[in-house]
């Protein structure tokens, strides 16, 4: 089944990518292709056959770990700082980004 | 190539003379910052920093003064751009990171700090790590050594540049789908990645976050050895790292406790005896180059003349892996890229109308082609209705990919070995003919890391380029799990008795 121009202007908005109007049918071209790539998946019966996650779980037990839930003392305000020097717009320890709620 | 590296090839041979003050860490370090210089035609470097690489070698020369033993001590090395360094940038190889810096440092670059290596700098990768040729850096291609005008191979392919170009002993690499055997093998150098959850994934970006794993590449088994056994080993901050493998601890000295022990038990005339070669049809089949074939067969022959005994054998699920790479990878990473919107860290754009708008505007103008079409097409597999029919239908075809080694293992063969990729180093720009073409080479590679597996490529031969030149072919060992120790000591003993490993750019024919 191909996917149509209007799939991938779908499918690019639920990505979060801006598509410019031109670029729709060269990516609806690339996609079908890869689309006609992993259909052949279908043709394998895999019936009753488990998923596999980690890969290591096919021979070793691989159980989910968690941390402890404890609060890292890092709210000194330089430590802050060093950790959200990458960000793009920042004040007073938080995000800066476009109004969300009017 | 620098006179060091070529008088002190191995990561021992430098060691040694470092022990035996022929020279300083500092007096190396210089030199190969130099070097990088010099061959910065090769486009591998992304980021030198000088004075933290130098201050590295003060304290390995304080640290030598003072008797300390580590046999990395000293060792100068490139790390991949794809796992975070405080002080160097690290970019992915993106255009949404390129300015990043971050605030700590990967768990593998720091046991390669604790062992005593000297980074020389972060070296190129494809964006994300997704691409086999390097071709897909926002920095632009980068060059094999062996030959300007062609690939070094990918997604690692600043990592076996700069080995291959003679200048660092080791780097670093990962592996989601063949990116440290694919260019190790391209550029006729070494290159292993461990069982999966063997190294942490801790700081090393994440592409396809089950198929990813750590690896180290060199120019022979023996630095692999050295250089895997200091990044191995659980991890906390890693939540699919393995604590211990069928009852065996993961922690460092385990690779090489077991590699000397299986050197240290062979016999002299014949060391491989008893050792049984699976060659699986499927990796000799229709798009094998024929000089790569018959390198790749030269190669299991003087296994055979070591004593090992060659056994013919199936995978037959093969050909499925790339199909089910190709939904499980781009489903991955479309859920690990999705951490990139324009807030935090990364690339923002400078015109938006909303939160919305700046997040898609910046991801588009920052992610390269290939990074948003595998973005697309995992989103697609994991969206409403489709989940089920190409998720875990991919993950079930994993399983059987599973299963056909285990089955092989069990009843047939201790390590399997094939080519590593179908040709030699394609020419730059000559592969992107359409949407897959690239992906097809991968063929021999995927199946490893679907099913979590060791491999590693060692240099076995050349074969002709696209303008017949000699270009280095790789030769891939696939062992079962937890098995990296016995791999690289196969590697080892063939090459004693070989030179290919030895062989240069530049060198004679």
């Amino acid at each position: 089944m191909a996917l149509t121009e209007s799939d991938v202007t779908r499918i690019a908005r639920l990505a979060r990518l801006h598509l410019k109007e031109t670029e729709v049918p060269a990516l609806q071209s690339e996609l079908n292709q890869v689309m006609g790539l992993i259909a052949q998946l279908q043709s394998i019966d895999t019936q009753g056959i488990e998923p596999l996650a980690h890969p290591l779980s096919a021979i070793n037990e691989v159980g989910l770990r968690l941390r402890d839930d404890v609060a890292l003392p890092t709210n000194d305000e330089t430590t802050r700082d060093y950790f959200m020097q990458n960000a793009p717009a920042r004040e007073a320890g938080v995000f800066l980004v476009p109004r969300v709620i009017e | 190539m620098s006179k060091f590296l070529r008088e002190f090839p191995t990561i021992r041979a430098f060691r040694d003379a470092l022990s035996q003050r022929k020279f300083s860490v500092q007096e190396a370090t210089s030199a190969l910052l130099q070097e990088a210089q010099a061959q910065s035609a090769l486009n591998a470097f992304v980021d030198i920093n000088a004075e933290l690489s130098l201050a590295q070698a003060t304290q390995a020369d304080a640290n030598l003064a003072q008797g300390h033993e580590g046999v990395l001590l000293g060792t100068p090395i490139a790390h991949k751009d794809i796992f975070v360094t405080e002080g160097w940038r690290t970019t992915a190889g993106s255009k949404m990171l390129a300015d990043y810096v971050s605030p700590f440092n990967a768990t593998v670059v720091n046991a390669l700090n604790d062992a005593g290596t000297i980074s020389l700098g972060k070296v190129s990768c494809d964006e994300f790590a997704m691409g086999s040729g390097n071709e897909h850096a926002h920095t632009g291609p980068v060059r094999n050594p062996w030959d300007h005008e062609v690939v070094p191979g990918g997604s690692s392919g600043g990592s076996a540049a700069v080995i291959a170009g003679g200048l660092a002993l080791g780097a670093t690499g990962t592996d989601t789908g063949g990116s440290v055997r694919q260019p190790a093998a391209l550029c006729g150098v070494c290159g292993i990645k461990p069982t999966y959850g063997v190294a942490s994934r801790f700081g090393m970006i994440a592409y396809a976050s089950s198929l990813d794993q750590a690896g180290v590449l060199a120019t022979n088994a023996d630095d692999l050895a050295l250089l895997l056994d200091a990044i191995s080993g659980f991890d906390a901050h890693d939540a699919t790292s393995i604590e211990t493998c069928q009852g065996v601890v993961n922690a460092p000295g385990r690779i090489l406790t077991d590699y000397n022990k299986y050197l240290a038990n062979a016999s002299a005339g014949k060391p491989l005896a008893g050792l049984r070669i699976g060659v699986p049809k499927e990796y000799f089949g229709e798009g094998l180059n024929s000089d790569v074939g018959a390198a790749v067969e030269a190669a299991i022959a003087q296994f055979e003349a070591l004593g090992a005994t060659r056994v013919d054998i199936s995978l037959p699920n093969t050909a499925y892996a790339i199909p089910a790479y190709y939904v499980i990878a781009p489903a991955e990473a479309s859920s690990n890229l999705a951490r990139f919107d324009g807030v935090r860290y990364g690339h923002r754009t400078k015109q938006y109308t909303d939160l919305q708008d700046l997040t898609a505007r910046s991801r588009s103008e920052a992610f390269g082609d290939e990074v948003r079409k595998r973005i697309m097409i995992g989103t697609y597999v994991l969206s409403h209705g489709y989940y089920d029919a190409y998720y875990l239908q991919a993950q079930r075809v994993r399983r059987l990919i599973a299963d056909g080694f285990q089955a092989a293992f069990a009843h047939q063969c201790d390590v399997i070995m094939g080519p590593v990729n179908p040709t030699v180093a394609p020419a730059i720009g000559s592969v992107a003919q359409n949407a897959t073409a690239e992906w097809l080479g991968d063929i021999y590679t995927l199946s490893v890391n679907l099913a979590g597996l060791p491999a590693m490529s060692i240099p076995c031969g050349f074969a002709p380029g696209h303008r017949a030149q000699p270009l280095p072919v790789g030769l891939q060992l696939i062992g079962n799990y937890f098995d990296e120790g016995r791999l690289l000591a196969i590697a080892q003993t063939y090459q004693q008795v070989t030179d290919w490993h030895q062989r240069r750019p530049g060198d004679a024919a």
